[in-house]
This record gives C-alpha cells, sequence and structure tokens, in this order.
C-alpha cells in the first residue's frame, strides 16, 4: 500500500480493497511509531483525518469521489489550515491557530484528500536544511546513522514522503526549498511558475520569490497535486490569469524532437565530478527517448545568490513585521513599555536565521544602501530574467543538477551561513526569474539519492512534468525507498 | 523686520468607499471597536491584499478635477515602521510612482482677489488603526477599525503665504472632494486631516526657512489657530537669537498649544519599497476618460450657476456653491420656498451659527433642509414674523418630525395682517400715548426713527407678539406723520 501511486490508491478506495479510513490510520500509525526519529511532522491531526476519512469513505460508496476522495497528505506547516495549529516552524507561532484556511488548504479539502497533519519545516521557510526549526532538526529518512540532513526548507515534508509518512505532501520554494529536500530525499518536487499556485494563507517569507507546490515520489503524482493547487485565486493579487491544463493529460507524449539547453555556467570545472557523472546518464536515457541537447548561457546567473540575499531578506524584513506581539503570537513576559515588547518579543519569537535575515533585508533598505543593495538586485534580477528568456527561444527545457551534493551531515554548516547559501546555486534563479523548476531523483551517490533539475518556460509546467514522467517511465531511481524506514 | 510666511499643506482625504482599500471590511464610522476589522486588516499571516478597485476611481476623479496629470502607471510601497495600530508593521502607500500627478487648485481670498495653489502630486495609501490612550488604566487600546480605510494624501506646493491663504485652500478641497463625492467630508470624525508645514523668512528672501510640521488638525479653526501659534513661535524664536528645529508638532485644541513631537534627527527611516504582494497600477486612456464622464458638477461651477440661475451676490454663492452638503441644502431650501436671497440669508445666518456653536456639520443639522425652506416660505408670505420665524427655527431643532405649520398653529406664531384689526390696535395705543406722540412730532427725522420703537414695542404687546410689524410701522408711519 505504501509504495502506491495516488491513481492506485484512488483506484483500491473505489474497488474496496481499503477503505479511506485504514489507508489513514496506516499512515498515522506509521507516524505514531517513526517518527520520532524523523521528526517530519510538527502537528498530527489524527481525530480530524480520521472524521474527514469516514467522510470520504461515505462519499466513495455513494459513486460522488473525485481521485483524491480519500487519499491521505500532508501540508508543509507554512499552509494555515483553519482551526488546526500552524507554527511556520516558530516559536513566534507556537500556539497560532488560523481562524481561516490558506486557499490551497481549501483546494485539497474540496477535493476530498485527508490532511494527516502539519510537516516541520526550516523557520519561516528560511534555511536549507531543516536544522532552523523551534520544533527540532529533521532527520533525513536515507541517513542510516540518522545524522544527515533533508535539505529545507520543505525538509518535513520531503522527509515525510521518503519515510512513507504521507503519500504526497505540500512545500515551498522561495529558493530552492522544494527542489533542493527533493533531491535529497530521493523524491519529485516541482516548483511552479510564480503566479500559478494562490500565496494566500501560506505565510509569507518573500512575496515576490515564494511559491507553493507539489512534493510526491513521482512526477504523475506531482502533476494530480498541481492539478488541485493551480489557478487563479482573487484573494491573491499576484496570482495570474492563465488556463490551468490537465497536466496528466500530456504526461506520456513522446520526447521526440525536444530541445533539451544545458547552461554552459552550471556544466563547468566546479560540479562535482561524480554529479557530472549522475548527469551523463540521465542525458543519455533522454537522448534515447528522443531529445537533443544545446549549449546555453545564463550569463548573469552566478550574480543569482548575491541577489537573492538582498532580494529574499528585504521582503522578510517587512513581511515579518506583524509578528509584534501585540495581536497574535508569541509576546515576552511582563514588558516595560513598548520598546521592550517589541524587542524581546520578537527576540524570543524568532530564531537566529531569521534575525539574521530580518537584519540584513533592514540594512540593505535603509536610507542610503537602497541603490546600492536592493535596486541594484532587482537589477541583477531583470537581466537573469532576460538571461533566461533568451535561453528559451532556443530551447524547450533546461537541464542542471538541483544541487551541489548529496545530503550533508547535520551540523556541518552550521557555523557559516554563506555555505549554507551556496546550497541554492542551481535552483534559486528559478524563483529569481519566476520560472517552473523540477527535481526528479536521478541517481543514487555512495548510498544518497542525488536529483536532476529540469527548468521550463513561464506555464511550461505540463511540459517539465511530461519530461520528468517519461524520464521516470525509463528509469527506476524515483522508486528507491530508503533502506531502513520500519 | 517684516516677515513672510511659508505654508504647504498636506492632506489626508478618507475615501467614501464602502470597504476598505484591501480588505472587504466596512468602512463605517462609529462601530464598537475592531468589528469591522477581519482577518486581512489584522494582518494574520498569510493574509494578502486585494485592492479595491472603487479607491483607484475616486483618486483618479480627483485628480481630474484639479487637472492634475494622471499616471497611468502607479506603484504601491511598503512604508515600514512599528506601532501597534499598524498592524502589519508597515503602510501600504505610493511614493516615487503616485496615481495623481501635478495639478491645481484655484481659492479666493477675502479681498476678492484669486490665488493658484499648485497640487505636487497626490497618492492612495490605507489608513492605520487607532491607539486609545484614556480607560485603559496604564495600557492602550487599539482599534482596527479605521486600519485600511483608503485615503488620498494630497500634497501642494509650498504656494501659501498665510493662515486666510491656508485655510481657503483647505476648504476649497473640502468642496471640491465633496462635490466628487468620494469623501463624506467628515471634519470631526477624520474624514479630512490636515498636516501643515510652516516656515517663516525674511521678507525679499528667497530661499525658505526650516519648517516644522504641524500634524492631523481636522478643523479650519484649528488649522488656523495652529498657524497662527506657529508662525508667532518661529518668528519669537528666530528674533531671540534662536534657530528652528526641522521637526513635527501636536496642536492641543483644548489647551490651545502646540508642542514638538519628534525631530528630524529622531525621525523614522521608513524603508520604503515596492509593495510585492501588490502588481504595479496600470490603466489606460479609455479608464480615464469613462470616469471623466461621470464627473459631478464642481464648486467653480456651482458658484457660476447660483449667481446665474438665484441672482445670488457673489460672496453669498461663493459660500453656498462651497462644498455639496451645503449647496444641495440651499437648493432643497430654494425649491420649497422659491425665495433664494432669503434661503441664502437663512442658510448662512441662522442655521450656520447654530450649526457652528453646536459643532456640527450641515449634514447633521437637525432641521432639514425641506423644513428650512418652508419655514422660509412662511417668513416670505407674511404668516410670520422673523422673530416668529427664529422660535419656529428653535423648535424644529429640538424636535423632530413636527412640521412648520404645525409648529407655528401650536405656538401661536402666526402674524395678524389684517389691516383694519392691525389699525385698531394702533389707535387704541396711541390713544394712551399723547406725550410720547408731541415728542414724536416734535423731532427731526433722525431723531422719529429711533422713537419708533417705543410706539413697536406697546403695539406688538398688544397684539401679543402677533402684529405684522411691517404692517404695523406702516400705519403708524401714517397716522403719525399726518
Amino acid at each position: 500500500m505504501l509504495d502506491k501511486s495516488i491513481k492506485e490508491l484512488s483506484q483500491g478506495l473505489k474497488n474496496g480493497d481499503f477503505s479511506s479510513v485504514e489507508l489513514t490510520q496506516t499512515y498515522l500509525d506509521r507516524i505514531a511509531k517513526l517518527d520520532a526519529r524523523f521528526n517530519s511532522y510538527i502537528s498530527v491531526s489524527s481525530d480530524a483525518a480520521l472524521t474527514a476519512a469516514k467522510e470520504a469513505d461515505t462519499r466513495i460508496a455513494a459513486g460522488d469521489a473525485s481521485i483524491w476522495t480519500g487519499i491521505p497528505y500532508a501540508h508543509k506547516d507554512v499552509f494555515c489550515t483553519e482551526g488546526l495549529r500552524t507554527t511556520c516552524g516558530s516559536k513566534m507561532l507556537e500556539n497560532f491557530v488560523p481562524p481561516y484556511s490558506a486557499t490551497v488548504t481549501s483546494q485539497f479539502d474540496r477535493a476530498g484528500a485527508i490532511c494527516l497533519g502539519k510537516t516541520n519545516m526550516d523557520e519561516f521557510a528560511m534555511g536549507s536544511s531543516n536544522e532552523n526549526s523551534f520544533f527540532g532538526k529533521v532527520v533525513n529518512p536515507w541517513s542510516s546513522s540518522n545524522d544527515l540532513v533533508p535539505g529545507g526548507s520543505s525538509g518535513g515534508s520531503a522527509a515525510a514522503v521518503a519515510a512513507r509518512l504521507a503519500p504526497v505532501a505540500t512545500g515551498t520554494d522561495t529558493g530552492g526549498s522544494i527542489r533542493q529536500p527533493a533531491s535529497f530525499c530521493g523524491i519529485t518536487g516541482l516548483k511552479p511558475t510564480y503566479g500559478r499556485v494562490s500565496r494566500f494563507g501560506m505565510i509569507a517569507y518573500a512575496s515576490s520569490l515564494d511559491q507553493g507546490g507539489p512534493m510526491a515520489r513521482t512526477a504523475e503524482d506531482a502533476a494530480l497535486m498541481l492539478q488541485v493547487m493551480a489557478g487563479h485565486d482573487p484573494k491573491d493579487s499576484t496570482s495570474i490569469k492563465h488556463d490551468v491544463p490537465d497536466y496528466s493529460a500530456g504526461l506520456n507524449n513522446s520526447l521526440q524532437g525536444l530541445k533539451i539547453g544545458l547552461p554552459k555556467e552550471f556544466f563547468n570545472e566546479h560540479l562535482d565530478s561524480s554529479i557530472q557523472a549522475v548527469m551523463q546518464t540521465a542525458m543519455k536515457e533522454l537522448e534515447k527517448l528522443g531529445a537533443t541537447f544545446k549549449e546555453v548561457s545564463l550569463p548573469n546567473i552566478g550574480l543569482g545568490i548575491p541577489a537573492y540575499y538582498v532580494i529574499a531578506p528585504a521582503e522578510c524584513s517587512a513581511n515579518l513585521s506583524r509578528f509584534d506581539g501585540v495581536r497574535y503570537g508569541h509576546r515576552c513576559e511582563q514588558p516595560e513599555d513598548l520598546m521592550d515588547l517589541y524587542k524581546r518579543s520578537r527576540s524570543e519569537g524568532f530564531g537566529n536565521e531569521v534575525q539574521r535575515r530580518i537584519l540584513i533585508g533592514a540594512y540593505a533598505l535603509s536610507a542610503g544602501y537602497y541603490d546600492a543593495y536592493y535596486r541594484k538586485a532587482m537589477q541583477v534580477r531583470r537581466l537573469i530574467k532576460n538571461d533566461y528568456v533568451a535561453a528559451f527561444e532556443d530551447v524547450d527545457v533546461i537541464l542542471s543538477p538541483t544541487t551541489p551534493s548529496t545530503a550533508f551531515g547535520i551540523g556541518a554548516k552550521g557555523d557559516d551561513p554563506v555555505k549554507m547559501y551556496l546550497e541554492d546555486i542551481y535552483t534559486i534563479t528559478a524563483n529569481l526569474a519566476g520560472l517552473p523548476g523540477i527535481s526528479v531523483p536521478a541517481g543514487i551517490i555512495d548510498g544518497l539519492p542525488i536529483g536532476l533539475q529540469l527548468t521550463g518556460n513561464y506555464f511550461d509546467e505540463a511540459r517539465i512534468l511530461n519530461v520528468a514522467h517519461q524520464y521516470q517511465s525509463q528509469t527506476d531511481w524515483h522508486l528507491k525507498a530508503p533502506g531502513n524506514i520500519d | 523686520m517684516q516677515w513672510e510666511t511659508v505654508i504647504g499643506l498636506e492632506v489626508h482625504v478618507q475615501l467614501a468607499t464602502k470597504s476598505k482599500i484591501f480588505s472587504g471590511s466596512s468602512t463605517a464610522f462609529g462601530a464598537e471597536p475592531n468589528t469591522q476589522a477581519s482577518a486581512v486588516d489584522l494582518a494574520l499571516p498569510g493574509t494578502l491584499p486585494v485592492p479595491n478597485e472603487q479607491a483607484f476611481r475616486y483618486a483618479i476623479l480627483f485628480g481630474l478635477a484639479i487637472n492634475a496629470d494622471i499616471n497611468k502607471r502607479s506603484v504601491f510601497e511598503r512604508k515600514n515602521y512599528f506601532y501597534p495600530d499598524l498592524p502589519k508593521g508597515y503602510q501600504t502607500t505610493q511614493l516615487d510612482e503616485p496615481i495623481v500627478g501635478p495639478g491645481v487648485v484655484d481659492i479666493e481670498l477675502s479681498d476678492g482677489s484669486s490665488k493658484s495653489v499648485r497640487i505636487h502630486h497626490a497618492h492612495l495609501e490605507e489608513d492605520a488603526g487607532k491607539s486609545l490612550h484614556e480607560d485603559f488604566h496604564g495600557m492602550s487600546g487599539i482599534d482596527l477599525n479605521r486600519a485600511g480605510t483608503p485615503l488620498i494624501e494630497i500634497v501642494s506646493e509650498p504656494d501659501m503665504r498665510n493662515s486666510e491663504e491656508a485655510v481657503a485652500f483647505a476648504k476649497k478641497l473640502h468642496g471640491i472632494v465633496t462635490s466628487l463625492g468620494i469623501c463624506d467630508g467628515e471634519m470631526s470624525q477624520g474624514s479630512m486631516r490636515f498636516d501643515v508645514n510652516i516656515s517663516v523668512r525674511p521678507k525679499g528672501q528667497e530661499e525658505y526657512g526650516t519648517r516644522t510640521e504641524t500634524k492631523n488638525l481636522n478643523s479650519f479653526k484649528f488649522m488656523e489657530r495652529a498657524i497662527k501659534l506657529e508662525v508667532e513661535r518661529q518668528i519669537d524664536v528666530i528674533e531671540d537669537g534662536g534657530t528652528i528645529r526641522q521637526e513635527t508638532r501636536l496642536y492641543d485644541a483644548d489647551k490651545d498649544f502646540s508642542r514638538a513631537m519628534r525631530s528630524k534627527e529622531e525621525a523614522n527611516d521608513y524603508r520604503y519599497f515596492p509593495c510585492p504582494d501588490l502588481l504595479p497600477v496600470v490603466f489606460d486612456d479609455s479608464y480615464i476618460e469613462a470616469i471623466r464622464k461621470e464627473m459631478p458638477e464642481l464648486p467653480d461651477a456651482r458658484k457660476q450657476r447660483f449667481v446665474e440661475s438665484y441672482a445670488l451676490s457673489d460672496y453669498d454663492a461663493s459660500i453656498l456653491a462651497a462644498d455639496a452638503a451645503t449647496a444641495s441644502y440651499f437648493e432643497t431650501a430654494q425649491a420649497v420656498s422659491s425665495d433664494a436671497k432669503l434661503s441664502a440669508n437663512w442658510v448662512m445666518g441662522e442655521l450656520s451659527g447654530r450649526l457652528n456653536s453646536e459643532e456640527l456639520s450641515i449634514a447633521q443639522s437637525p432641521v432639514e433642509a425641506k423644513a428650512m425652506g418652508e419655514l422660509v416660505l412662511r417668513v416670505k408670505d407674511g404668516t410670520i414674523s422673523s422673530s416668529g420665524a427664529k422660535k419656529v427655527f428653535n423648535t424644529l431643532w429640538e424636535s423632530e418630525g413636527k412640521s412648520v405649520d404645525q409648529i407655528i398653529d401650536a405656538n401661536g406664531l402666526k402674524q395678524v395682517s389684517d389691516t383694519g384689526a392691525l389699525e385698531a390696535i394702533v389707535d387704541e395705543v396711541l390713544a394712551n400715548m399723547a406725550d410720547q406722540i408731541a415728542q414724536y412730532q416734535e423731532a427731526d427725522d433722525k431723531k422719529r426713527k429711533k422713537l419708533m420703537g417705543g410706539f413697536m414695542g406697546p403695539l406688538m404687546k398688544a397684539s401679543k407678539g402677533q402684529g405684522n410689524p411691517k404692517l404695523f410701522n406702516e400705519i403708524l408711519q401714517r397716522k403719525l406723520n399726518n
């Protein structure tokens, strides 16, 4: 049951092979038994899940079911869930119960899916290792001695899916936060085009970069998830009115004639040789499927990380101002005056990385520095976007590694934030440009999974899903499970 | 030394949209605290702003009314500062790319001259909530009902040279925004608030002096007073050898005193940057032209019409046409009474005096325009005397729902205009006033006028106040001058 696809699970429910209650209980039991080791969930909503599963079974019996009816899944704890604690991995929101649901949450509710709980994450989605959670580190299910990170910030979702503690989970990606943990945990993760999925109710880190997306074992499941999540939302002014295609319909399209771009700035001497080998093998598979390769150039791509680490902190410095201890969230004990209330509530409520980024952002926006930092970074952002637009005139998708390495050790980069920031080198520019990208399992290096990344043109999710699915039809990397997850 | 005052205004105008600028909450005034604050207004995590198109339409309408450039692309920015009544920790406003560009407002002054005040720009922004410092025992209460109410902030050039010009400008803006229907103009409810930038310089000097900004004035009277105080203060400081600090000041109307709030050195760095939750606002020409077609009558055109249609003086017309509520009140009264001049006198005189003394706006007047028209009609047709009319007015003010005629009847205010009856009263009264008659007849014209009053008192008394004074006067003249 644990290795079944969404389609198979749905068919199983309809056939009466198992009920939604049984399916849900299976996952709840696994979480209860195993998650002390992985720490992939912050909150588990057993009662609500079982109640919803019962209702789903009634609907399935009545023949009134969608493909998602009765299918369990998990939410990254960045999505507001009405009546269910939503922490964003922070002490600041340790006891915050939202009075409303994110649009993405409502979409899954309407589809009939069963929310198992809320997954762990780097605090306010800031981090690449899931070491920055107030609710503790997440352990990568592939690490035999429980000493590797799952990646971040959607590390809880990636670990939960890899450890079969949820069939699928939602994630969010601001600089790589879906794709990087997907690569580290051997699963498939898609960051959609900016504006494709509503951000309403998704607690903001960097508003112009944040995008919610699917985390699943296969491209096929990711396509089904995206079908639920995608669409214009009148509650989010930055969501875009663009037709939502049937993402599953084109999965089996042939790749004959597909032109894949290889950015020369990524395939160079800095690329780890074992990852280079994984890429070569993957390219051979894609070639067999009919794709051709062409070198492309993204000359400004090297400026992606510095530009990102100005823009994202600048936006977060304002986005996180609402956490002031006045209306909700953590408030310090016995404030002496207003300034004391602000200072202590925020110093106590936010972890180090969050505070670091707020400070960087406030600095970059301050009088006298705005032009040198924020304005310059926005100019770089436009150049990077132009690089991609030019590249997509010649090719259909762009292939690259997702990450510069396999999962690293817990604590390995803890003392050097810049080293941690470099984790996002291959993923971050898709966010700056607003492009969709998917990470697909493409190999195992020294026992650890590694992903390849396909970046698509704007609103071309169907195509990168198609390529990913075709690749997965020829390979079995996505079927590999961690050795010890029971 | 001769000093010249330089004044520029920043005017916050609350737009009369039904809902807030970025949420669906009501903007109605006076609700229980925090009952009009949604998840968006409370800045709950994950909430996002959704712009209210009506606010854009209103801002464009204002821009067109002052012949300003309408910027077809404008951008919302975040102005960052912490305060408990600012739930997001930033105000969503416009800075570099406002919706309304440069324009002009013409003002008229009491000496009959006129002047143009240049508008630098007007931008859209959201209002903050309110901090309530009383009744919370050393703590503060926060009411977020107002948070997110749409505002346009109108920024003038420093074109005014004294408080009269500043007040005339403020009143003109009040007239424009109420005529456009984009603001209810209720100053006491904070619908229009003025920040006044003031500096002084030796007469003839080109360079501006250091300015101060007196914030949040919400009446023309306070504004006039605050300007006067601040100009005097600045001149005193300079003449005593001091220098003016660039600072923000607060005027306390109760104490008639202003004090410094914060100086430039202590000023916040607001770290403005474009709001990533809102796309740039883009309009095309046809959108703007469609709004232009909805442009209602503006004060200047209305004044012209009042002079032409009602034969009012320039002065009366400019006062009555200045704002939409007064104009509509006058026109209703005029329509009922068919007497423009008399209606104008009553609106500008008795009504306006009473409203001022009770600090009410004309929209809040207990005497409705229609009743005022009926009252004027009864004065005009001689049913009541002007002193009787004042009694009717006072009764109307105090007791709602009664008609003018009912009040006249109930209080026996109807004038006696039957000449025969009045003549009989005159004869009866004069019969006992031989001395006064003799005195009158010996007096010259000038003195006679004075002495007439001595007869009118007893006549009114004898007629129980109901004799038509005009007719009494005529009869008296005839009898005494014979």
